[in-house]
């Protein structure tokens, strides 16, 4: 076991990888020689050498296209697009064609592309580098969605998702790139060394595509999450000293609902909380599933907690972002509820 | 030996402890490279694309047929504009170290591209630039306090506190939104320019994206349809060596110039020298007379250098060598321009300092002016329910609930 933050996890999780399979490439804008703007393949390169770790030209829809081409042919590329926000140029080789190969030639082709990006706000990234996108990706039938919490499921996921036959798009919440971030910009940072799951297996190991996990576990009501907002999570529960279960949803394409819905059945309240804007969201998607299973079971109407609906402001990041004081806003008014 | 296919991966010519190295790039002597007839058809002229159109020579004299003449004055007015544009971006760079802004890009050493260009168009020409054209600000009369306003984010900021710093826009000064995604203003100045040629204006449309940006597919939707549609525009690309830390040929950069892929769509092309402010003024005149007497787009290539970081986030001792813009063969603009005036007789070594000093106490007052509308982290700041406008002409019900929902968290509610 070492201690590792994300960053040094899907480091992990590639060179792993990279040094098993020989079919797995790793390619994106300035993650060669320079390892990345997020330093997430730094020494890739220097280890595997430049055909297996490439740096590309700027275009994403180049970067996802030859993605494609290459695993048809047998290899496992793992695409970085440098941050979520600049996916949409790849949109349609994403949803036209990755998630629809094995599909439409019956079985015959597959791509199994990875495809990483950085996701999120918190950072004073303004309109164009702080989006969570996932909503677009679950919607297209044909592609798996995942988004890790912590250093231990970063690396997990990561090899389990290049080791996948299908395409996966993988985000990765970059405010908890160094350390697990309770919503409050404050406060000074914490790194993943003060967190278990910054104890991470220096080998092989996987996390399951499709098992969400029960961080905490508790009784008067059922969170449903996932990415940096599992630890904003954490805390309002804390903060309000509710028995809260908290479930990372982990893999939001295939959903383990029977994990989500075993708990709420249990709880009979349910707040469920994303970063993304509110409007069609990932969150919808939960709140109908869970309405759909559990029904009778329910005490409160079920209430979703999410950005605002515009896009993501510069300058009013804070007032934006969903923190602690909206989330102990709807876990009271559920918990009041009959 | 036997063939076979092997990956390339282009060559960067020097790294980090390597002595700078600059002989892969492909220069012509100043005043070498002919000077057509603006109506000449792109076939005919594809040797603007293999050569480097240059003026300035290196004994600073203004040679050749690319040769503008344009009075002292004026280019005293280049050199003032040039100079104003480094002083702000250093003034910036500094501040952002300093934490008071989120973000900065300096346009250092690439200030001739923004300003002469700017010189040589008529105010009503449309411009689309990337993030490192603030000479076009300066030059179009943009007040140095404004540019400063948006990066602080603060109560006079153009953006509403939306936009990372930089990310201006003037509507006033016919200067286009710009975006934090690459390459997406190209193809759109190719239609405003479609747009002048249905209504029969006599304006054309320029832009500006990096040679990295030029991988993007809305490159090539640009030249395509500035081509079928014979569009008025100016197209630039600004070959400044480094997307961040990857080296233009891994843009393609290394078989061809940049300029050499507009006659593949049938555009002119033309290299020159970024860092000549009078090649580029008389390459920016003759690529507009060609848009305003309808023959259609100009395909440019700013051979330059960026030789500061990409940005605020970014560290180029990591991947290149760092005393690489010390040798690089095309110099840097500003000093060029001014030893051209000082042959001329028209500037002088006290007359630079004096300008420089007045520029900095502009700044400097400039600065002063703006914190005092509020900074990102100090008083007075916007009201945080400006997120909510703007997203439609007019607020939905849903956002107006959301803001109600913002403002009852933010009074503790």
């Amino acid at each position: 076991m070492a201690q590792m933050n994300m960053i040094q996890a899907l480091n992990s999780a590639m060179d792993i990888k990279l040094g098993q399979d020989p079919s797995v490439v790793v390619l994106g804008e300035d993650v060669g020689y320079f390892g990345g703007v997020f330093r997430v393949t730094d020494g890739l390169q220097r280890k595997y050498g430049e055909s297996r770790v490439m740096d590309s030209p700027i275009a994403e829809g180049g970067i996802i296209a030859a993605a494609i081409g290459m695993a048809v042919n047998g290899l496992r590329p793992v695409a970085e697009i440098q941050f979520a926000d600049y996916i949409y140029p790849g949109y349609d080789q994403i949803v036209s064609e990755l998630a629809r190969i094995r599909y439409r030639s019956a079985g015959e082709f597959s791509a199994p592309v990875t495809v990483r990006t950085p996701c999120g706000g918190g950072i004073r990234g303004g309109q164009t580098h702080s989006q969570s996108p996932e909503a677009l990706f679950v919607h297209v039938a044909g592609l798996k969605v995942v988004m890790p919490s912590n250093p231990y499921d970063a690396k997990g996921l990561l090899i389990a998702a290049i080791e996948t036959d299908d395409p996966v798009i993988y985000f990765e919440p970059k405010r908890i790139y160094n350390g697990p971030f309770d919503g409050d910009a404050h406060k000074p940072a914490v790194p993943w060394s003060t967190h278990p799951k910054g104890e991470v297996p220096d080998g092989h190991f996987t996390v399951p595509i499709g098992k969400a996990e029960v961080t905490r576990a508790g009784n008067d009501l059922t969170i449903v999450t996932y990415g940096t907002m599992v630890h904003v999570c954490d805390a309002a529960a804390k903060g309000l000293g509710l028995d809260a279960e908290i479930i990372d949803v982990r893999t939001m394409v295939p959903l383990d609902v029977d994990t989500i819905c075993a708990s709420v059945a249990r709880t009979g309240r349910c707040v469920i909380v994303h970063e993304a804007t509110r409007f069609g969201g990932f969150g919808a998607e939960l709140s109908a599933t869970i309405q759909e299973n559990c029904f009778w079971n329910l005490l409160a109407p079920i209430l979703r907690v999410a950005g605002y609906d515009t896009p993501y402001p510069h300058a009013f990041e804070w007032e934006y972002f969903p923190g602690q004081v909206r989330i102990s806003k709807a876990l009271k008014a559920v918990m009041e509820a009959s | 030996m036997a063939k076979k296919s092997r990956l390339h991966v282009p060559k960067t010519p020097t790294r980090p402890g390597d002595a700078p190295d600059f002989s892969y790039l492909k220069l012509s002597p100043a005043g070498k490279v002919a000077r057509p007839d603006a109506g000449s058809p792109a076939s005919e002229i594809r040797y603007l694309c293999e050569g480097l159109v240059r003026v300035l020579d290196d004994d600073h004299r203004a040679v050749g047929p690319w040769h503008p003449h344009l009075d002292a004055p004026e280019l005293q007015v280049g050199l003032r504009h040039m100079l104003l544009t480094r002083v702000f971006d250093d003034r910036m760079q500094r501040i952002q170290r300093s934490g008071k802004i989120s973000f900065y890009m300096r346009s250092y050493g690439e200030e001739a591209v923004s300003v002469a260009m700017a010189m040589a168009l008529k105010p009503s020409d449309m411009l689309f630039p990337s993030y490192r054209n603030q000479g076009l600000y300066v030059v179009r009369g943009r007040p140095i306090l404004d540019l400063m306003c948006q990066c602080l984010s603060n109560t006079r900021d153009m953006c509403k506190g939306r936009q990372l710093p930089v990310m201006y826009h003037w509507r006033e000064g016919n200067i286009f939104s710009i975006s934090g995604n690459l390459a997406t203003q190209f193809p759109q100045a190719v239609g405003w320019a479609m747009a002048a040629a249905i209504k029969n204006q006599d304006d054309l449309a320029v832009s500006w994206i990096g040679e990295g940006s030029s991988a993007a597919a809305d490159f090539h939707h640009a030249l395509l349809f500035a081509s079928v549609y014979k569009a008025p525009v100016i197209l630039c690309v600004v070959n400044n060596q480094w997307a961040i830390s990857t080296f233009q040929g891994h843009a393609g950069g290394e078989r061809e110039t940049f300029a050499a892929r507009g006659p593949g769509y049938g555009i002119a092309g033309v290299r020159v020298d970024g860092n000549d402010f009078l090649a580029v003024h008389a390459v920016t005149q003759w690529a507009a007379e060609r848009a305003r007497t309808g023959r259609g787009p100009t395909l440019i290539e700013h051979v330059t250098y960026r030789a500061s970081a990409h940005s605020t986030s970014d560290d180029p001792a990591r991947y290149r060598p760092k005393d690489d813009y010390q040798e690089f063969p095309l110099g840097d603009p500003v000093e060029r321009l001014k030893n051209h005036l000082i042959s001329l007789g028209e500037w002088s070594d006290a007359r630079h300092q004096a300008l420089a000093a007045e520029l900095e106490d502009q700044v400097a007052a400039s600065w002063k002016e703006a914190v005092s509308y509020g900074t990102l982290t100090e008083a007075p700041r916007l009201d945080p329910g400006l997120m909510f406008e703007d997203v439609f002409a007019e607020m939905p019900e849903h956002l107006r609930r959301q803001e109600a929902e913002m403002r009852a968290e933010m009074a503790g509610e």
